[in-house]
């Protein structure tokens, strides 16, 4: 029942035909599942909050850099460093005291993900990986619970429903869309590709939008449609999703029974054993001892001029025509921020026949995680 | 005949442009499109995995292509 505040403080939307009482007691007895308090989770958990969603899960194992504040603007400079999970969870309490969260302060995986959905009406995946997306598609399929889905890349954004109720069974999902997931190297995440601050606050914004939609029964979602959203030329598109029946998951004869080994899956069958990788821990015992390495650096100058490890920079987009910069007769490391374009570059000179180099693992993210925490993050 | 392509995401980088248009014989299929996709743009190859959206609906490989077809190649993106 609504109290006598809840019908002031929820006036704005009770007031609205459509959503009305009848709405708002709907959010009062929903719990959701936010995967992620990242770019896509600030917008997507402050709305919900307010809304007065009545449950709020919160899966957040990170903490807070100063490179996610362009962004994820529900932390605070001087809270770099923190908890990502525990800082959102307090400001939104804040927000909103009426709404109870659970943070799951870890990252979810095949083995916990079924218990950690267990009792939510609705997940939403605001994640930044391939390996979390398929993952959770496949939880909530299993579950038979509705996933609200966004991305985000530089200045576009991709938004759909998945596994919604429909009027016979359940609406196409994640795998009706892109069925097997590229090569690695062509997702980057917003670390590597990049993204624009806003964004996020817009794509994040038309999730929590589905789910309010989702959850007070109103309107029509994007189940069944992709909408796709090209900041850069403001340019939208909006494509009907059916439901494959070679889908591996909810086709006519489904090979997966249970959930899988998703980095394995996205790793994908391009092999990948022609790059011989080092850890940091195994680099820096290496430099310590008497072999000696040479460090190949190709990220940009100005990443370079935030942390390095005394390489020598060539930019990945210059690494052709300055291929004769590089020893052939020794091991040389190859590295980036976080190990995507040094496996690029490492490809594009055994093209030019070099047999010598070796990617740092991680790239200088793992080095400063592991090796020297002193290096600056961003 | 030719053909509209409008690229998102890492289609956009391999194909080096949003808006590409590519000349083809009448009525080809969208099998025939990919391979001069990737004929013109090798790394195109390993998007192979990638459905192809005619208008406003994903196609089969066999569905051929008319003259005022728009083709979206909208490629998964994980960032959040």
């Amino acid at each position: 029942m609504l109290t006598k505040q809840d019908y002031q403080r929820y006036n704005r939307q009770i007031i609205i035909p459509e959503f009305g009482e009848a709405g708002q007691q709907k959010l009062k007895k929903a719990a959701v599942l936010v995967i992620g308090a990242g770019g896509l989770g600030a917008p997507i958990l402050q709305y919900l909050t307010a809304a007065g969603v009545g449950k709020i899960g919160i899966v957040e194992f990170d903490e807070i850099s100063l490179s996610n504040l362009q962004r994820q603007v529900l932390f605070e400079e001087d809270q770099v460093g923190l908890s990502k999970g525990e800082k959102a969870k307090e400001r939104l309490a804040k927000l909103n005291p009426e709404t109870n969260f659970e943070l799951y302060a870890e990252a979810i995986n095949a083995v916990n993900a079924l218990s950690i959905l267990k009792g939510y009406d609705l997940v939403i995946d605001g994640s930044d990986n391939l390996a979390t997306r398929y993952l959770v598609n496949d939880a909530c399929y299993f579950k038979e619970i509705p996933l609200v889905y966004g991305a985000i890349f530089r200045f576009e954004g991709q938004v759909s429903v998945f596994n919604a109720r429909i009027a016979k069974g359940r609406g196409p999902n994640y795998r009706d869309l892109f069925p097997t997931p590229p090569p690695p190297e062509l997702v980057p995440s917003c670390s590597e590709g990049g993204v624009l601050g806003v964004l996020p606050g817009i794509i994040g914004s038309m999730m929590a939008n589905e789910a309010i939609k989702l959850i007070a029964e109103i309107g029509e979602t994007l189940s069944g449609r992709l909408f796709v959203f090209d900041a850069l030329d403001f340019t939208t598109h909006t494509l009907k999703v059916q439901k494959n029946e070679s889908n591996p998951l909810s086709g006519d004869e489904p090979s997966i029974h249970g959930l899988i080994d998703y980095e394995a899956f996205c790793m994908g069958d391009i092999p990948q054993q022609k790059i011989s990788e080092i850890t940091a821990t195994a680099l820096s015992e290496r430099m310590n001892g008497d072999k000696a390495v040479w460090l190949l650096d190709v990220r940009e100058d100005y990443e370079y001029e935030i942390a390095n490890l005394g390489g020598h920079l060539i930019p990945l987009n210059k690494i052709q025509s300055r291929s004769k910069e590089i020893p052939k007769d020794r091991d040389v490391v190859v590295m980036c921020k976080v190990g995507g374009r040094s496996q690029k570059a490492i490809e594009i000179l055994q093209e030019q026949g070099f047999d010598n180099l070796v990617n740092l693992k991680g790239g200088i993210e793992a080095w400063r995680k592991t090796i020297d925490p002193s290096l600056s993050a961003y | 005949m030719k053909i509209e392509i409008t690229a998102f995401g890492i289609a956009k980088d391999i194909l080096k442009q949003k808006r590409l248009t590519i000349g083809l014989e009448d009525r080809p299929t969208v099998a025939k499109l990919r391979e001069a996709l990737i004929h013109q743009f090798p790394d195109f190859e390993k998007l192979r995995s990638l459905k192809f959206a005619v208008n406003t609906e994903y196609v089969s490989e066999d569905y051929q292509l008319n003259e005022k077809d728009e083709v979206v190649l909208i490629p998964p993106v994980s960032g959040g």
